[in-house]
């Protein structure tokens, strides 16, 4: 596991298999990308919305366009890739279902990874403070937050049956730690999922 | 116009997209840096409508310094420290390469008996260039607007040549826009009696307030309504009142004014018309059967794009044009739109996060 990178992304690092074509939306700065062209020898290409951090990977060398997935998905051919990945990002598409079908079309296989809303703190914040939760993993108000379509691991699985998908693996975190999948939905803070169609 | 560039006669005949033949061709170009041993350094940067081969050297009619000076040279993004790089004057252009002030077959000027070009006619010069500096490969090509589309052809019909491909504010085809308003530019300097149908080598006259005007049109293209207001806004050039006559009486008059004089000492208003034709002619999915996605389908280079938020004359709409065409070649491909205010001629100017892009991306 590469210590540099974000839990979700380590383990989406570690499970991308050598050489294969990558699709990163949401490159963010490229650390993931970075990771998979030189470790993993993979051809990487990333999608980003902000210009700033687009203008970082290009600096970088990585391969990185300025494209919003709500919009610009629809541009690749199918299968184009081996892997989509999506990370903590379903959560702030404008339509989740939508992104998650053109992340299946475009990838042979896709990770996804996204804060659980009901992990446990979420739901003690939420029954108790009578607001919308603030913790960790979600750290912003709710007028501020990216995340318009919260998730929870039980409605992630819902989405994937409905949209005719198949879970391949699945990897729970809490404390940036994978932990078992017995009571993710109460447990886990994070999720990432692999899965194809 | 005056040369001071080393010229590389092209030793065949050149064939054109019209289907004729251009004979005893030439080349004017600089380069600057040095050529590695293995020849895997070279730079090739295309210049615009109106550029030349002096990117990083003084202009010799103007004296001014190089268009891109801010780029290239030691150390800069571009750095000449590094790379090799070569500049050409395009053919159809006016500072040393064949154009329709160069002399025909039979010692007069070709002027309108020129054949009209195209982009790709421009860049199978500039590869017969390559080829006589015994360069096969470009460590990559880099090129604004027109510099832009050369850059396109060559990844397009020329796909073995550049690693990497650097295209800036620029678009894969002319729209109705832009051929609008280079239409404006061709009629402004026909309808001056002095053009003469173009015959106009030789004498005295030259139809420069035709091409001072086709400036002034094109100039305003380049720029921004933001940008404009900002340096002039509705502020008059020296006087408290309106005169109510048509002297500069604003800024921007005065200013339009400057520009278009000033290039009609620097440029031939024939190669104005031969090279606007061949950008208004460039559309590279109609070269390739009409799907951009096809031009692109050899290609192994990585591509850059970047368009500039203020630019209406080749938008980022144009770009992401592009960008989906690769995407859909399979082709490694970046593109960023960065937030300029000075419209289309942002590429020329200070801007930090360009020089960020540029240079990480020919690393």
């Amino acid at each position: 596991m590469n210590a540099s990178l974000r839990p979700d992304l380590a383990i989406i690092a570690a499970n991308v298999a050598p050489q294969s074509r990558v699709l990163d939306i949401g490159t963010g700065n490229g650390d993931l990308m970075d990771v998979l062209e030189r470790e993993k020898h993979c051809d990487a290409r990333g999608m980003e919305l902000d210009p700033a951090k687009v203008e970082r990977c290009v600096a970088r060398g990585l391969s990185v366009v300025q494209g919003d997935a709500n919009r610009d998905l629809v541009n690749y051919p199918d299968k184009a890739f081996d892997y989509t990945i999506l990370s903590q990002t379903l959560q702030t598409s404008v339509r989740p279902d939508r992104t998650l079908d053109e992340l299946l079309r475009v990838g042979t296989r896709t990770f996804v990874s996204f804060p659980n809303f009901a992990h446990w703190r979420t739901r003690t914040a939420l029954l108790f403070g009578g607001r919308m939760p603030v913790t960790r993993a979600l750290p912003s108000n709710w007028y501020e937050t990216e995340n318009i379509h919260h998730v929870t691991i039980e409605d992630f699985c819902d989405l994937v049956e409905d949209r005719r998908a198949r879970i391949e693996r699945a990897w729970f975190l809490a404390d940036e730690r994978r932990i078992a999948a017995l009571g993710a939905n109460w447990r886990a803070e994070y999720a990432v999922y692999e899965l194809s169609r | 116009m005056p040369n001071s560039s080393p010229i590389f006669p092209l030793p065949e005949d050149l064939p054109l997209d019209s289907g004729q033949i251009l004979s005893n061709a030439q080349i004017a170009y600089e380069t600057y840096g040095s050529l590695a041993p293995d020849k895997s350094n070279a730079v090739l940067i295309c210049h615009a409508l109106t550029g030349d081969q002096y990117v990083a050297s003084t202009h010799p009619v103007t004296g001014k310094p190089g268009w891109w000076e801010r780029m290239v040279g030691p150390g800069k993004p571009i750095d000449t420290d590094r790379f090799f790089v070569i500049c050409a004057n395009v053919i159809g252009s006016c500072l040393g390469s064949s154009g329709p002030a160069s002399l025909a077959a039979d010692g007069a000027p070709y002027a309108m008996r020129f054949p009209v070009i195209t982009v790709r006619d421009m860049v199978r010069a500039l590869v017969a260039l390559l080829d006589g500096l015994e360069i096969a490969r470009l460590h990559g090509v880099v090129g604004g607007s027109m510099g832009g589309m050369q850059a396109l052809s060559l990844a397009a019909n020329w796909p073995e040549r550049a690693e990497r491909v650097l295209v800036i504010a620029s678009t894969a085809r002319h729209s109705a826009q832009n051929i609008a308003f280079h239409e404006v530019g061709r009629q402004a300097i026909m309808a001056d009696p002095a053009w003469s149908g173009g015959d106009y080598y030789g004498i005295e006259t030259a139809p420069d307030n035709g091409l001072a005007v086709a400036r002034m049109a094109a100039h305003i293209t380049y720029l921004s309504e933001a940008g404009l207001t900002e340096k002039f806004g509705r502020r008059l050039q020296n006087r408290e009142e309106k005169s109510f006559g048509f002297d500069a009486d604003f800024q921007v008059e005065s200013y339009l004014r400057y520009q278009g004089s000033g290039f009609t000492q620097r440029f031939d208003a024939n190669s104005y018309l031969y090279i606007t034709r061949a950008m208004d002619y460039f559309d590279l999915a109609e070269e390739h059967g009409g799907t951009l996605a096809d031009a692109f389908a050899e290609t192994s280079a990585r591509f850059c794009l970047v368009s500039f938020d203020t630019d209406w004359l080749y938008p980022t709409a144009e770009s992401r044009h592009i960008v989906h065409a690769l995407n859909a070649a399979g082709a490694k491909v970046s593109f960023v739109e960065l937030s300029a205010p000075h419209g289309h001629d942002s590429f020329l100017l200070e801007h930090r996060q360009l020089d960020r892009v540029v240079q990480g991306f020919l690393e």
